[in-house]
């Protein structure tokens, strides 16, 4: 073992293994993006489920005056943007995993991501004019 | 690559299933779920961007019976997810791999997610009064 020169069992070149970017060529970006995202929603889930809690049964006045909160705003925003981008990193990996047809799995992954992407401006959008809106 | 019969490995129908794997495509499944529940998110945020009239209509919606049973689906989905996802933040930080804890904590999470749904619910309950 002490003496077994490692250089000739090595595929990867040098500089593919100083790059670190694997085959995909993304390195570990993808895997660390889920879970930076996942470590933001931890605490955004839980104060938007106690959010739903207090606002079990209201009506569209205590909703909008609810909303108008600076505060809920900015963390439905961030709930939006966190929620839809772990989504996004999450579906890819399992259509990746599931769908083996090269047109299928394009396109399901661009409903993915422009889908993700159509729904957070939305959701971003109507909280915007919930909470600016008199 | 495809039309080539390779040999195949015994998959699911073979093994029998263990907390580990069914907790594993659990957290899988439920993360497709909570896609969903993230577009309900949206088209319920959007209904009370169209004003007074479009919320009532999403609220008598949330609120049927119906509407309940999808969201008592969505509340479980999310705590499972967020249990077992801190199960998986603990294995990426290295800790919990032996069989002892792997199956401890897989089923700290059944518990706990079902434990917070339906603390979840009764608390929402009590908040509109009519348990």
């Amino acid at each position: 073992m002490v003496n077994t020169p490692q250089s000739n069992r090595e595929l990867r070149s040098k500089l593919g293994r100083v790059r670190g970017m694997g085959s995909t060529r993304e390195g570990v970006h993808h895997w660390w993006a889920q879970r930076m995202s996942a470590v933001a929603l931890l605490p955004l889930s839980l104060w938007f489920v106690y959010s739903l809690i207090t606002l079990t049964g209201s009506d569209y006045a205590s909703f909008h005056a609810w909303m108008s909160e600076f505060g809920n705003a900015v963390f439905t925003v961030l709930l939006l943007v966190a929620m839809f981008h772990h989504a996004q990193l999450g579906l890819t990996v399992v259509i990746e995993d599931y769908v083996h047809s090269e047109l299928w799995k394009m396109g399901m992954l661009l409903v993915v991501k422009y889908g993700s992407v159509l729904f957070a401006a939305s959701g971003i959008f109507a909280v915007l004019k919930i909470s600016l809106a008199g | 690559m495809a039309d080539d019969p390779r040999p195949l490995s015994p998959h699911l129908q073979i093994y029998r299933p263990q907390v580990t794997s069914v907790l594993s495509i659990t957290h899988r499944l439920t993360g497709v779920v909570l896609a969903f529940a993230a577009l309900l998110l949206t088209y319920w945020l959007a209904s009370a961007a169209y004003g007074p009239e479009s919320f009532a209509r999403a609220q008598a919606v949330l609120e049927s019976w119906f509407g309940r049973l999808v969201l008592f689906g969505f509340t479980f989905s999310l705590f499972y997810h967020l249990c077992n996802g801190i199960r998986h933040l603990g294995w990426d930080l290295g800790w919990g791999f032996d069989l002892v804890k792997l199956r401890l904590t897989g089923v700290l999470v059944i518990i706990a997610s079902m434990g917070l749904t339906v603390l979840s619910w009764m608390l929402a309950y009590g908040h509109v009064g009519k348990l």
